[in-house]
């Protein structure tokens, strides 16, 4: 009995002391796995200068994210993608002011197996290749071999941009192999001689090749310079105007020396300087 | 005195039968969660056009969600895992139980229950890292992420839970049963085949299914080697996409009580009832085909 009382009074002070342990601001941050990585690496230079501030991240999708900010369950929201009409309006109906704040930005890049022969395509042939008119890639100047057609999952952000800047709204084939993750593209990519696939920026390595779209090469220059024809921003969303903590952290992330130059570590490109 | 004990004593009883309707409760609540976040998407989609479907759009405007193509995909995979593993699940069970002997036993069991230990993203990732750049070499195929591919993943993974069902079977046969046999003039052979694995049928039956299940219900795996291309599939190599896939892939970004959301909760609703009805078959196996002693032979 006597260890019982003991037990609970631990317990008890436990429970009373953990507000004081936290005394300072929490913020929650959820949503885009893209944009995880970038808030991450803020994250640990941010919490080493404001110890008072802690941050929560986790990565749930753009989707959640957005309706964890809706719901009041985050208070900063990651996206790659702008909010969607009813999101909005579900989160006007809620009492939530949702401010959009771009943060990076990221250049789409198509990739082949090393061993391809093919250096560039234009948009039209990418359209081609991906809505199932273009099949061999003897067709764009390749081995007579069949193209094997890699694409995001039609939900994510990177195959939105994609799928607006590149297919204009036609449909992606349905024989296409979709992957969960810019990690998993360039997985099957690398392992695949006939494979044709799409990847963020900054997931880039050797076991790939980058595609030049016409003349162009894809680079931080020409994705600001607004040439390069699939580049995306991406955002984070507060509820209403950021004060407090929060804008201490945004202007942390937007400021060109500590935030952008993490954006820049991570493989993402810092938005233009203003 | 008495009547504390007595109070104690139905305490604990309550307290038991609290814990044990906890799953149930669970298991409910999990189900009406489903009905209620799915269901919605039948206002606005037509039910034919859910499940005949053979387009999934989910993201186009308009969209289509059609899932005959995924449960296609699901259907196919584990019927073409449960191919592969049903022989070797069962042939190791009765080789462990028949013909091995106590020391290769103790050796080789531990090692098929390692197996079922390995977690499914392991396995997931030598489906995609060795397997698929192996499979499309030999075969010369377009992409090695496909059907086959994810049905033998599948297959390694059910494979413990085969066996381990069916050894339990086929260890319950009763000894009087090999001995005649053994002794009206039958080979080790003959009698393994003829009498124990008859007689052991309706435990390997509730084997099957049993691993039927897993494989059906297995997410990361078909998520990582399938290929989750949304067709019909025309042959076993070519890609394809299982509802777990689908549902795993798409609900993180999918807008929050959308067309999109409902449709998955929607394709969750069948994925649970298509392993409620292996479960129940299997439990329906067990119960009819029960062996009790010897004479029912």
């Amino acid at each position: 009995m006597k260890t019982m009382r003991l037990f609970a009074a631990i317990l008890c002070s436990l429970i009373l002391a953990a507000p004081a342990l936290a005394a300072g601001d929490e913020l929650v941050i959820n949503g885009s796995t893209t944009v995880l990585p970038v808030m991450q690496k803020v994250a640990e230079n941010f919490m080493a200068i404001n110890p008072d501030i802690a941050l929560v991240i986790s990565g749930g999708g753009s989707g959640n994210g957005i309706k964890a900010l809706t719901d009041g369950l985050c208070r900063i929201a990651m996206s790659s993608r702008d909010m969607k009409a009813n999101e909005m309006e579900l989160a006007r109906s809620k009492g939530v002011n949702p401010v959009r704040i771009p943060v990076a930005v990221d250049a789409l890049l198509p990739i082949v197996h090393p061993s391809n022969n093919v250096v560039q395509l234009s948009i039209e042939q990418l359209r081609g290749i991906y809505t199932g008119k273009i099949t061999n890639w003897k067709e764009v100047g390749g081995a007579d071999k069949k193209i094997a057609v890699i694409s995001r999952d039609t939900s994510s952000g990177t195959y939105e941009t994609w799928e607006e800047k590149i297919l204009k709204q036609e449909k992606v084939l349905p024989s296409a192999l979709l992957q969960a993750s810019n990690g998993a593209v360039v997985q099957a990519v690398s392992k695949n001689p006939n494979a044709i696939g799409y990847i963020g920026f900054g997931y880039r390595d050797k076991s790939i090749k980058g595609l030049d779209i016409g003349k162009l090469q894809a680079s931080p220059e020409s994705a600001l310079s607004g040439q390069w024809p699939i580049a995306r921003e991406l955002y984070i969303f507060t509820n209403g105007e950021p004060g407090g903590a929060i804008k201490k952290l945004v202007d942390y992330l937007l400021d060109p020396q500590k935030g952008q130059k993490a954006v820049q570590e991570v493989g993402f490109i810092p938005l233009p300087k203003k | 005195m008495h009547t504390q004990e007595s109070l104690r004593e139905s305490g604990i009883r309550w307290l038991l039968a609290g814990l044990a309707l906890s799953s149930l409760l669970a298991l409910f609540s999990i189900m009406l969660f489903l009905f209620v976040e799915g269901l919605p998407l039948f206002a606005s989609y037509n039910p034919l056009d859910f499940f005949f479907g053979a387009l999934w759009y989910p993201t186009a405007e308009p969209p289509e969600f059609g899932i005959f193509p995924l449960i296609a995909g699901s259907v196919s995979v584990t019927l073409l895992a449960t191919a592969i593993a049903v022989p070797l699940g069962v042939l190791t069970a009765a080789y462990l139980t028949e013909i091995a002997t106590s020391g290769v036993r103790r050796i080789v069991k531990p090692f098929i229950e390692l197996l079922a230990a390995l977690p499914s993203v392991v396995i997931g990732f030598f489906g995609m890292v060795v397997v698929a750049p192996f499979l499309q070499t030999i075969f010369d195929l377009n992409t090695g992420l496909n059907l086959f591919n994810a049905a033998l993943m599948l297959a390694f993974m059910s494979v413990p839970t085969i066996c381990s069902v069916a050894e339990d079977a086929i260890f319950a046969v009763p000894r009087a049963l090999r001995e005649a046999s053994l002794a009206l003039g039958a080979t080790a052979w003959e009698t393994t085949v003829k009498v124990v694995l008859p007689a052991a049928l309706s435990g390997i039956g509730t084997a099957v299914m049993l691993g039927m299940s897993r494989a059906i219900g297995e997410t990361m795996v078909v998520l990582m080697v399938a290929g989750g291309a949304a067709m019909l599939p025309g042959s076993v190599f070519d890609p394809v996409r299982p509802m777990p896939a689908s549902i795993a892939a798409e609900m993180a970004e999918a807008p929050f009580r959308g067309g999109h959301y409902h449709a998955l909760f929607a394709t969750g609703l069948v994925l649970f009832l298509f392993t409620l009805c292996c479960n129940m078959l299997a439990h329906h196996v067990s119960e009819k085909y029960k062996q009790t002693g010897s004479s029912s032979l």
